[in-house]
């Protein structure tokens, strides 16, 4: 099976997740679309390592995913942290920081 | 020139003591009260004694070697430019020197009665030892630079003291017009002094003199023009006269010294000091004489008008001082009779101020004379000292001013041609002027009815202001034969001035004899109007002549109508400019780079999607240009 087939996979979960970047409201939705563009990535980065075939696609994909899971950390907690004092997890709601 | 040895290192004293003192009084603050003034008499003093002591070392020189310089430090020695703190002691400033120290003593003495009730005594002696000290290094510096430094330190000092009692609106704005005045005449000195160093590269009396005869005619002719402009101003010479009148608001004892006998004076000392330009070049020494002659005619007519005794004696020094212009702006034939008279004057118009801040001491500060009348009884020592200084000024047969202002009316006859009779009919007619105003001055004051304000119980002021009174008093009778005779003066001077080889004066000539009746005529034309009928207490109205006399000869509204008023238009006009020109192109730019970012702000909208947008917008064309441009 020609490898491009997983660009073509790593591409639309990449515009699926930027999409849900984009248009949902929920910033735990918002989160895991950001989780989805991120291992679209990763499935780009390894499919690179593959067509390659060498170990730099790979090594790039394990970074990702150390940083991945750095940001879950911290989003994740600001994310409940936003709701317990607003009693919503709408990302428009939290939009005082502006002009 | 010779260096400084023996006594004469100690050239340098002459300006420190005075220094020293006006630093100690002015540092030592109230702490100094109780004692300042000893302090302040005494260094006056001081450095007169040592100045009596160079004087006849220099005497004891020998004509030749009359000319020392003492070298103190090298002042600002950049490259070719070089402002050495030198002095120089010979028979010009050694003149001065004992004229400043001498006449400045007498009157440190009379300051401390005139003074005494006032609370600010202390710094008043601290800014006279201030005034003697920058005078003294006017006088007695080798170049220019240092001249100008002791220039701008007597007008310093001059404005201190007009606006001594600055409380009072009309001191305070006297003395800020005394030196904005001065101002335009520094202007000039300065720039005379800047041409001097680009014509000659140096500033010192002895290279310029060495240069001069090689130097263009031009060049010589505008230095000596604005050297006139700066004497115009520090000798209130017209057409820069406007504020000698003012400067009388001042203490007595300030306008006796800074304004009667040293400081207006420093003008006449400028250009005897520099007659090497005006040897080269005539038309600036004609100038000199021009403006001596037009002063002395003006000054004599406003002096016949002002009923204030101490403007009377300022427009009188004016038209003084106006004679030693003239008699310096004659070139060889006048220069030691305008430093005689200068010196004689110094005498006479001093001791005529302290008498008539003595009758203002007994009279409770009155300065109007048709409050006066009938004081010499009341005080007598005022009288006789202040009837001597009088006898002295309108040219009494023997007394200082004969001998040394029909010297100069002779010296101005004497140049001959059309110009010669019309400086020579001018000084003629202005001794009559003189008599006659300083007759008036004499009559209203100490002769007819009691004119004086209820309350007003007149007294003779105490030893310590009438003894100084009455040494220059002396001076007055006896300084001319002291000087002119045999050209004693004049052959003393010739190290430094150019003398003529006639200097014999004649006394008993045509002209001598022209004098004494115009005199007389001032005399007896004063007696006729203020001594035969009252002098009512109400000035009259007067013709237009007195009016404008009263007014300065319009001096002033001339000075506010051709440069005060354009001088604010032209203000407001930048103003104007700067208001809506400059502040409005960088308040314009101001409120454009403003406004855009206010409307740029509105990007800003708080949503996290918004942001994101514009991200991935951007990373989408960062990517599309990579695309495009690598191909």
């Amino acid at each position: 099976m020609s490898p491009t087939y997983y660009l073509y996979l790593s591409a639309i979960l990449f515009t699926i997740g930027s999409l849900g970047v984009l248009l949902r409201r929920n910033a735990i939705v918002v989160f895991m679309c950001v989780e989805l563009m991120l291992n679209a990535a990763n499935l780009a980065l390894v499919t690179f390592s593959r067509i390659n075939g060498d170990l730099n696609g790979q090594i790039m994909a394990f970074f990702v995913m150390v940083v991945a899971a750095a940001e879950v950390v911290v989003g994740l907690a600001i994310i409940v942290s936003v709701y317990r004092t607003r009693r919503s997890a709408s990302v428009d709601d939290a939009s005082l920081l502006k002009y | 020139m010779t260096v400084a040895s023996g006594a004469f290192t100690g050239t340098w004293l002459l300006v420190g003591i005075p220094l020293f003192s006006a630093a100690i009084l002015l540092i030592g603050g109230r702490r100094t009260n109780k004692w300042g003034h000893y302090l302040g008499v005494a260094a006056p003093i001081a450095s007169f004694v040592l100045g009596v002591i160079l004087f006849f070392s220099l005497i004891g020189k020998g004509s030749t070697g009359r000319s020392i310089d003492e070298h103190l430090f090298s002042w600002t020695p950049v490259a070719g430019f070089r402002a050495n703190a030198n002095f120089l002691i010979d028979p010009l400033s050694i003149c001065f020197v004992l004229l400043i120290t001498g006449v400045g003593s007498l009157i440190h003495v009379y300051s401390m009665g005139y003074m005494a009730h006032d609370p600010e005594r202390r710094k008043f002696f601290a800014y006279l030892n201030l005034f003697v000290a920058a005078m003294l290094l006017l006088v007695l510096g080798d170049n220019f630079v240092a001249l100008y430094f002791g220039w701008e330190g007597v007008g310093v000092a001059s404005y201190l003291l007009i606006g001594f009692w600055s409380y009072k609106p009309s001191a305070a704005t006297a003395a800020k017009k005394a030196f904005v005045v001065n101002r335009i005449g520094d202007f000039g000195l300065s720039i005379a002094i800047m041409l001097m160093f680009t014509t000659f590269g140096s500033f010192s009396f002895a290279d310029v003199k060495a240069g001069a005869p090689n130097a263009s005619h031009a060049t010589m002719t505008w230095i000596g023009v604005l050297l006139l402009l700066g004497a115009c101003g520090k000798s209130a010479q017209v057409p820069l006269q406007s504020w000698l009148g003012d400067a009388m608001e001042g203490p007595t004892p300030v306008s006796a010294l800074i304004h009667a006998a040293t400081m207006v004076t420093a003008g006449v000392y400028l250009i005897a000091r520099s007659n090497f330009i005006f040897d080269v070049s005539s038309q600036a020494r004609l100038a000199v004489a021009i403006v001596g002659t037009v002063t002395l005619v003006f000054g004599a007519i406003v002096g016949c008008a002002k009923d204030d005794i101490k403007k009377a004696l300022a427009a009188s020094t004016m038209s003084q001082i106006g004679y030693m212009m003239l008699a310096v702006g004659l070139g060889p034939a006048g220069y030691a009779f305008g430093i005689a008279h200068l010196l004689t004057h110094g005498f006479f118009k001093a001791g005529l101020f302290l008498g008539a801040g003595s009758v203002m001491h007994g009279m409770d500060d009155e300065v109007d004379m048709r409050r006066y009348g009938g004081l010499r009884k009341f005080m007598p020592a005022t009288f006789i000292t202040f009837g001597l200084g009088y006898l002295a000024i309108i040219g009494f047969p023997g007394l200082a001013g004969w001998f040394t202002k029909d010297a100069i009316i002779e010296a101005a006859f004497h140049k001959g041609g059309t110009s010669g009779a019309i400086f020579g009919g001018c000084a003629l007619a202005a001794a009559g002027l003189t008599a006659f105003y300083m007759t008036r001055v004499m009559i209203m004051t100490f002769f007819g009815e009691k004119r004086w304000a209820e309350g007003v119980h007149p007294h003779e002021s105490p030893g310590v202001m009438t003894i100084p009174m009455w040494i220059l008093a002396v001076g007055s009778v006896g300084g001319g034969y002291a000087l002119i005779l045999s050209g004693r003066l004049a052959k003393f001077l010739s190290v430094v001035v150019p003398r003529p080889a006639d200097i014999d004066f004649k006394p008993i000539g045509v002209i001598g004899l022209a004098t004494a009746g115009v005199v007389v005529l001032g005399v007896v034309g004063a007696w006729l109007l203020y001594a035969r009928r009252p002098v009512p207490a109400i000035a009259p109205a007067g013709g237009p002549l007195t009016i404008a006399a009263r007014r300065d000869l319009l001096g002033d509204a001339f000075n506010e109508s051709v440069f005060m008023r354009p001088g604010q238009y032209l203000t407001r006009l930048l103003v104007y400019f700067d208001n809506r020109g400059i502040d409005g192109f960088v308040n314009g730019f101001a409120a454009f780079v403003g406004g855009t970012s206010s409307r740029f702000r509105r990007f800003q909208t708080g949503f996290v999607r918004s942001y994101a947008l514009s991200m991935f917008g951007g990373v989408v064309l960062v990517l599309a240009t990579l695309l495009l441009v690598r191909g």
